[in-house]
């Protein structure tokens, strides 16, 4: 028996607490590489900025783990409360990623505590940096285990269903599925990739706002490195995503880019309005999506007529990837000018303009990870577990998630304005001209 | 040992840690609210501030442990706690986000706003008020199978006296745990006015403990004879557990040796938690579910256990690196450095 209501709400909620989760959980994910990238730098160049920039960083880096942590507990318990019918299927074939991913939660949580309070307290600053490894592992390995989970939900490997019981389990290949190491791949990218950018729109942003402070410039050109190499390692295996979605989920990137005959030499299309089959307006790149999906230009892909109506996802997940992939782009583009520009002297990369572009860069990659997660959820409609089991029949049969929601639209809302107006204020009060100086009165010289 | 022996005695293991130093978290967030109304310094705020903040998110992991593993272990609880769950546990985690928040927001926020204070602090008790009525529904009675589908009988639920004797044993529970550990540490840390403060609320929150322990039996016994029986049955844990209970009220009376009050107050708890435990067996849900019937396969089983194991190897040597910077460290407890980022 299937209660439409539940399931409507159950979705609403689902989608309302991972989309606001992934804000968190991507900076958490992220920002520990970079923290540990800035004050290894420091650490090896003796150089006070660097070390400071790790320290500022760690410390609002406080405010967005409470909020990833706590939004985290809840899509954890969600997942029980509003699949109870797709968990009790899952936890026998995939607990295990789920269950190693706690371990990576402690092992990070308890670091973190450390790190965050030991500032100063060891003499030789190494100690306090080995620190850090452990959270950034830790951050790292649960977003690895939880990707494994979502992936296996794409490509369900690893046991056999007869006669309707579950038979034949392998923890082990349902975590290997063929979906997990692209999966893998491009989120931890893509979080450190958007960490970067935050990071570096942040000091573009005081730069602006006319502090003319050497530490904003450090930081800027760093982040603008890092943000290079990894907006183009994800652009990398974004390619591989769509190899991988060919092989094994083509309805969901014939859906995605609007395909609806099979064709050899088939082209890719950007943006356009669809009546139909009938795609307007849209910029064509002749034999793209045949490069796209097989290396090959004259290859043939597989169109989504060739699948049974009910099974194919909405059609509006072709605006989500295209936004994802034209945002992607242009981050490559944008640190690229900038980077190649610093070491050439080009003047226009320190102008007002090209600054408000960078600081636009932070947000644009948040929205290319919402749009990229929501492509990978959506395109996975109508199945929960692909092939195995629909949306539908996982969802709870409460009567009360329609209430719930709302709980969560308020608790999400709390915390969604506290944490921005506690950082903002964290970093008014103490800002990096005040913070150097009172360091300089404390220690009595070394850094300007 | 079974498998599934082995499953539930690890995660009744972790909710046990969980019941610990969640409950000192939770009640010191309540006597630093009371002591902010009744106008007496913030005492307890700096304890707060000491000891809980660098460890609120390991306590968290805790919980967050619990119910993957027991999703991990027994697949089947998804299927009945889940779908009847649904409110009261929404319900804790909106207060587990304005708890887990305080720290975060407030040791950099606005020095001190009062009303997130309260918040927090009623918080602390809301919590384990909504935790502790799991317990109530797993003793069976309020939960019927409708269409195949189970469903939570609210009224029967909040109207059974048993209901409000766990959550009354639950509150009790969480301000003495809370209150006992504080007044060691705070002794510790040289603060003497906390200290009295904190082993004046010990004392107090005994007295609701031990009724709220004698209530439950009763009602228990009118609303579950198979389970009281089996209590019976164990009667010798639960001997144990009161005997330490009385030699810890006697060194709180006697104003030293704080630090064995903490081990007794933990073994009183480990034995009635454990007692408890043992005597709910084979039950996760009376009537309608065991560990058994809601047992994961053995493949998975077996690779949860390694994990686990490997993963405590992992844990054991951190969790010792924080005691001892944060709970044995004498500079650190008596707050001569201060080595924030
Ligand atoms: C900063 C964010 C970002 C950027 C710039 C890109 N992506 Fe992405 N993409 C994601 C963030 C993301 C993501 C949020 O991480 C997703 C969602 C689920 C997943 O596995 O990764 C994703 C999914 C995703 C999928 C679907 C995978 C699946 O459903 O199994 C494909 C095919 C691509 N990406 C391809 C690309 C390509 C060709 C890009 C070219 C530059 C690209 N992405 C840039
Ligand atoms: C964190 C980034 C994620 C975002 C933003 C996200 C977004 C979404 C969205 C938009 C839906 C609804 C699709 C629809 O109903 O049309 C959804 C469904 C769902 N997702 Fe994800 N998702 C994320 C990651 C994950 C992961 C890692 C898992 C698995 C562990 C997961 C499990 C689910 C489940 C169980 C559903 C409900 C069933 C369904 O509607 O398909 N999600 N998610
Ligand atoms: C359905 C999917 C998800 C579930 C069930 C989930 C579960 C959780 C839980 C329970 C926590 C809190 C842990 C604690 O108490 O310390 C958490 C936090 C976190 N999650 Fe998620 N999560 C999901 C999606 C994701 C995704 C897709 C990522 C990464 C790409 C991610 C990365 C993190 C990280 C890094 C944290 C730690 C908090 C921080 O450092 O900011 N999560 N998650």
């Amino acid at each position: 028996m299937v209660n439409d209501n539940a399931v409507f709400f159950s979705r609403l909620l689902t989608e309302l607490t991972l989309t606001f989760h992934i804000i968190y959980a991507t900076i958490g994910v992220g920002v520990p590489l970079m923290i540990m990238i800035a004050q290894w730098i420091g650490i090896k160049k003796n150089d006070e900025h660097y070390i400071l920039l790790a320290r500022r960083i760690a410390r609002g880096f406080v405010i967005t783990v409470a909020v990833g942590v706590v939004t985290g507990t809840a899509i954890g318990l969600q997942l029980s409360l509003l699949w109870p019918n797709f968990m009790q299927l899952a936890g026998n074939v995939i607990a295990l990623p789920l269950f190693m991913e706690t371990f990576a939660f402690f092992f990070e949580a308890i670091f973190l505590g450390i790190y965050l309070y030991t500032w100063d307290r060891f003499e030789n600053q190494k100690k306090h940096f080995l620190l850090l490894i452990p959270v950034a592992v830790g951050a790292s390995m649960s977003a690895v285990f939880i990707t494994m989970v979502n992936a296996f939900m794409n490509a369900p490997r690893g046991f056999e269903v007869v006669d309707g019981q579950i038979v034949n389990i392998q923890p082990i290949v349902a975590m290997f599925n063929p979906a997990m190491p692209t999966k893998v791949g491009h989120v931890l990218l893509t979080a450190y990739m958007t960490s970067a950018f935050v990071l570096a729109a942040i000091a573009a942003f005081r730069m602006l706002k006319g502090s003319k402070h050497i530490y904003y410039k450090k930081s800027l050109y760093l982040f603008m490195k890092l943000g290079l190499v990894f907006s183009i390692g994800t652009a990398v295996v974004g390619d591989f995503s769509a190899k991988y979605l060919v092989a094994y989920q083509p309805e969901k990137l014939a859906a995605a880019e609007w395909h609806f005959e099979t064709e050899k030499g088939a082209s890719l299309l950007v943006f356009g309005i669809r009546d139909g089959e009938d795609v307007k307006y849209a910029i064509r790149i002749p034999y793209a999506l045949s490069l796209l999906a097989h290396n090959n230009p004259f290859a043939e892909v597989t169109g989504l007529n060739e699948f049974p109506e009910d099974e194919t996802p909405p059609l509006y997940i072709h605006f989500l990837f295209d936004l994802m992939v034209t945002i992607g782009f242009f981050m490559v583009g944008v640190s690229a000018i900038y980077v190649i520009g610093k070491l050439r002297r080009w003047r226009f990369i320190h102008s007002k303009w090209f600054r408000w572009v960078i600081v636009a860069g932070g947000p644009l990659s948040m929205i290319a990870i919402e749009a990229g997660w929501w492509l990978a959820e959506v395109g996975r409609q109508p199945w929960i577990l692909v092939r195995y089991m629909k949306v539908a029949e996982a969802a709870t049969s409460s009567q009360h998630v329609d209430l719930m929601l709302l709980l969560f639209c308020l608790i999400y809302l709390i915390l969604g304005i506290g944490s921005v107006v506690v950082l903002r204020r964290m970093f008014k009060r103490n800002p990096i001209e005040r913070e150097i100086a009172d360091r300089h009165a404390e220690k009595g010289g070394g850094i300007s | 040992m079974s498998l599934e022996v082995l499953g539930v005695s690890v995660l009744w293991l972790f909710l046990f840690g969980y019941l610990i130093i969640a409950s000192i978290d939770f009640g010191a967030g309540f006597f630093n609210a009371y002591s902010l109304l009744v106008g007496k310094k913030r005492i307890l705020t700096v304890i707060i501030q000491r000891y809980l903040s660098p460890v609120w998110e390991i306590t968290n992991v805790f919980l967050v442990f619990f119910f993957v593993g027991i999703v991990g272990f027994f697949p089947r609880t998804a299927y009945f706690y889940g779908t009847t769950l649904l409110v009261p546990v929404s319900i804790a985690l909106g207060l587990l986000a304005i708890r887990g928040s305080y720290y975060a927001f407030e040791s950099y926020g606005s020095r001190g706003h009062k009303g997130y204070s309260f918040m927090y602090g009623l918080a602390g008790l809301l919590i384990p008020a909504a935790l502790s009525v799991v317990l109530a529904i797993s003793e069976g009675g309020f939960i019927t199978i409708i269409d195949d589908n189970p469903v939570l009988d609210y009224a029967a639920l909040f109207t059974s006296s048993l209901t409000w004797s766990i959550v009354l044993l639950a509150l009790a529970a969480v301000l003495y745990i809370s209150a006992t550990f504080l007044t060691w540490y705070a002794n510790k840390a040289g603060d003497r006015e906390a200290t009295n403060l904190l082993r004046k609320y010990a004392l107090i929150w005994s007295i609701p403990l031990a009724i709220s322990v004698i209530g439950i039996m009763v009602e228990l016994r009118k609303h579950n004879v198979i389970h009281f029986d089996r209590m019976i049955d164990f009667w010798y844990l639960f001997g144990i557990s009161a005997v330490m209970f009385v030699i810890t009220i006697i060194i709180l009376l006697m104003r030293r040796h704080y630090g064995v009050a903490v081990w007794l107050l933990i073994g009183q708890f480990a034995f009635a938690f454990f007692g408890y435990g043992i005597s709910h067996y084979p039950y996760l849900l009376y009537p309608h579910l065991t560990i058994y019937d809601s047992f994961t396969n053995e493949t998975m089983a077996i690779s949860l256990v390694i994990a686990f194991v490997l993963g405590l190897l992992l844990l054991i040597p951190s969790l010792y690196l924080v005691f001892k910077l944060f709970l044995f460290d004498k500079d650190y407890v008596r707050g001569k450095e201060d080595h924030h980022a």
